[in-house]
């Protein structure tokens, strides 16, 4: 499952991320912003206009992601 | 042992307060410059210790990484690493971290610490952290990380005390250990082990920020509170700024016709009055609106506000070929396009940026204005109703508004399809928290861009206002000649020149003439228009003029005009500054030869329509 399936408000914790392309710039800095296996995640919220880009909380920060971006990130849903 | 003068480079995370803290360091006394080639801005100032030791503080560009994604970025881990030319390696780097936000920043310091050079630790925004009741084992830290902490509070007088005492008797030891670098999840590992044994924090986000951000990122109230700001702004920048802009205006004019009146009659007394005081007048006359501009953006800067104004339009932007942070520079362009366009630095991605640059212009600035109300004016029935709702001039003014921005919006659109790269744009946009913003934070940035503002156009649009007095008044008219004085002058022969190109515009040579100093700042089409009808200037005879021009242009030629003005290639400032930022002339053509079709297709087509069914 990727960040960008789940729904306003989930909550779920990274597996890895992705590359799109062979050494992927923005794969690369994902992972450096924090993307990293067993990382909570929660998405914030989604933007208007079809839900894109999503508002994804890791650690203390929010980003702004594009699904395209979000797309790159594996995730597994929390049980709880 | 500590008098000697220290180079210190302050670096860190975006938002991690390394402005803030600089400005508290150096007390505002700085020297902001660019790197060479590059528009990334480079801050250096310097401050006296207790001590008297001299540091020379620099003020590096926000950075996620080393792994440099951006100019930005490279620019600092170039100078980190030594590599940048013409750049000493500093004695000491400042690794400044956001007390609340260790997750994110603590990976940046461990990677600089990696580098091998000598750091210490500012945690940031303690008062923040406290407030959240986050608490951090600074002895431990230290210990862990092998490197000295201090706390700061960048915002309150006298918060940067213990990095002062630091730096103070800061010794430059003779070598650390270089480690090679490490793959991106064992900083990670590390940092998450530090964070264990060091911070407890209650909550991983601000409580404050949540709910300020349930309503202000609301699909439906969200838009509708950016709408407001919006229009808040606004009317700040026309009911208070235009005010003081007409005053300045005014007031240099009357002193040019004081100076004016010491001189001799003649040339020169023609070019200090008209050429000097009026160009000045113009170019100040534009200040108070800028600041106000500015003020509110930087208020809405320094609140946090602005990128979730970009995170709601982002979509929108994107179908157009832009990016949500175009909007900021967009909104500024409304003013006018050169804060607009300098304010493009916000964009990372070149591209975005560039596209952004390219459809500014086609704001409507203010400059637009009086040349837009002149023709409003004289050819549009004033008391027209339409559906008895709108007045018919009004919603002239609004459709020329509306044009500007779909025309934006057009070019945008035809940009990225032509576009041959197509590789990913990312966004990866981090959302700060919210702050109040600080009165001298604001003034400090108010002075920054103000004089940044001046310094820039007041060269260029002196020296073409002085050219322009010049062409339209040499060589003087001969013995006896009845015509205007300007028919007989070099202007008059490059308006009859210029009519060939413009006659299918339906504009004559009077029009063609004023198109040439309108190029260096719009407004002057007005002055020029009533100088070449030899009615005399001023906003008495705004209507003496209209008079004028409805005697001798028709409906259709005063349409095509104001069409001409929504997508014309202007100003001369614009371009200028378009080719500081991107410090290529290619740009500078292309955007303004794509002015200059669209404009000329534009108005040929509005000329022959009207035409049509009047
Ligand atoms: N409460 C608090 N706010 C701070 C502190 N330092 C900086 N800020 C605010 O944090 C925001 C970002 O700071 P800035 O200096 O622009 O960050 P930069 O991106 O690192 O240059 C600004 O609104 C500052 O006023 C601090 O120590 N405490």
């Amino acid at each position: 499952m990727y960040l960008s399936d789940l729904p306003k408000g989930a909550a779920a914790t990274v597996e890895h991320v992705e590359d799109a392309t062979a050494s992927d710039a923005i794969a690369q800095r994902l992972r450096d912003l924090g993307f990293v296996h067993g990382e909570p995640v929660r998405i914030v919220t989604h933007a208007p206009w079809g839900g894109d880009p999503l508002l994804v909380q890791i650690g203390s920060t929010r980003f702004a992601l594009r699904r395209r971006e979000a797309r790159r990130i594996v995730v597994s849903k929390e049980a709880a | 042992m500590s008098t000697a003068s220290l180079r210190v480079a302050l670096v860190g995370n975006p938002n991690c307060g390394k402005t803030a803290l600089f400005n508290q360091l150096t007390g505002g006394r700085q020297k902001v410059a660019n790197y060479a080639g590059v528009t990334v801005e480079r801050k250096e100032g310097r401050f006296t210790s207790h001590s008297g030791r001299q540091v020379q503080l620099l003020d590096l560009p926000g950075a996620y990484s080393l792994e440099a994604t951006s100019p930005d970025e490279r620019i600092t881990r170039d100078v980190l690493l030594g590599r940048y030319p013409g750049e000493a390696v500093p004695d000491l780097i400042v690794c400044v971290a956001d007390a609340t936000n260790l997750r994110l920043h603590l990976r940046f310091v461990l990677e600089v610490c990696r580098q091998g050079r000598p750091v210490v630790l500012a945690l940031n925004m303690m008062d923040a952290a406290r407030k959240r009741g986050i608490a951090i084992d600074i002895p431990a830290l230290q210990q862990r990380l092998g490197l000295p902490v201090v706390q700061t509070v960048a915002v309150k007088r006298g918060g940067a005390q213990a990095l002062i005492e630091l730096v103070d008797g800061y010794v430059i030891p003779a070598a650390i250990p270089h480690e090679s670098p490490a793959p991106a999840s064992d900083l990670h590992a590390e940092v998450r082990s530090l964070l264990a044994a060091t911070v407890t924090m209650p909550r991983a986000t601000d409580s404050t920020d949540d709910a300020i951000d349930r309503w202000a990122l609301h699909p439906v109230f969200g838009l509708a509170i950016l709408a407001l700001v919006m229009f808040l702004v606004f009317q700040a920048v026309y009911s208070i700024g235009k005010p003081m802009t007409d005053a300045i205006g005014d007031g240099v004019g009357w002193i040019g016709g004081l100076a004016g009146g010491v001189l001799p009659d003649g040339p020169l007394r023609g070019l200090v009055s008209d050429g000097l005081f009026g160009g000045l007048g113009t170019v100040l006359g534009f200040l108070p609106e800028i600041l106000v501009l500015f003020l509110f953006i930087i208020v809405l800067e320094e609140s946090g506000y602005l990128p979730r104004a970009a995170f709601l339009l982002d979509r929108l932007m994107v179908s157009v070929g832009l990016t949500g942070r175009s909007f900021i520079p967009l909104l500024s362009s409304f003013a006018c396009a050169i804060p607009g366009v300098m304010g493009t630095r916000s964009i990372t991605d070149p591209r975005d940026r560039l596209v952004t640059m390219m459809v500014a212009p086609l704001m409507t600035c203010s400059a637009r204005l009086p040349v837009y109300a002149l023709l409003i004016g004289a050819f549009i029935p004033a008391h027209r109703q339409i559906m008895g709702l709108f007045n018919l001039q009004g919603l002239v003014l609004f459709l020329l508004y509306a044009l500007g921005i779909v025309g934006a919006m057009a070019v945008g659109w035809v940009l990225k399809r032509s576009h041959r790269d197509k590789t990913e744009h990312a966004l990866m946009m981090e959302l700060p928290s919210y702050r109040l913003p600080k009165a001298r934070d604001i003034a400090i940035g108010l002075w920054e861009r103000g004089t940044i503002f001046l310094k820039r156009l007041t060269g260029v649009i002196l020296a073409l206002t002085v050219l322009m007095w010049v062409l339209s008044t040499f060589p003087a008219p001969p013995a006896g000649a009845v015509g205007p004085a300007i028919d007989y002058s070099f202007a008059g022969y490059i308006g009859r020149a210029l009519q060939h190109l413009f006659a299918p515009l339906g504009f004559n040579w009077q029009i063609s003439l004023s198109l040439i100093p309108a190029f260096a700042a719009r407004e002057t089409a007005v002055a020029a228009l009533a100088t070449v009808y030899a009615v005399s200037g001023g906003d008495a005879n705004t209507a003496g003029l209209g008079q004028a021009l409805t005697a001798h242009i028709t409906l259709a030629s005063s349409i095509s005009l104001m069409v001409w003005f929504a997508f014309a290639p202007q100003c001369m400032s614009t371009l200028a500054v378009i080719r500081r930022e991107t410090q290529s002339w290619r740009t500078v053509a292309l955007s303004f030869s794509y002015m200059f079709v669209l404009a000329y297709a534009a108005s040929l087509l509005t000329y022959h329509l009207v035409e049509w069914f009047s």
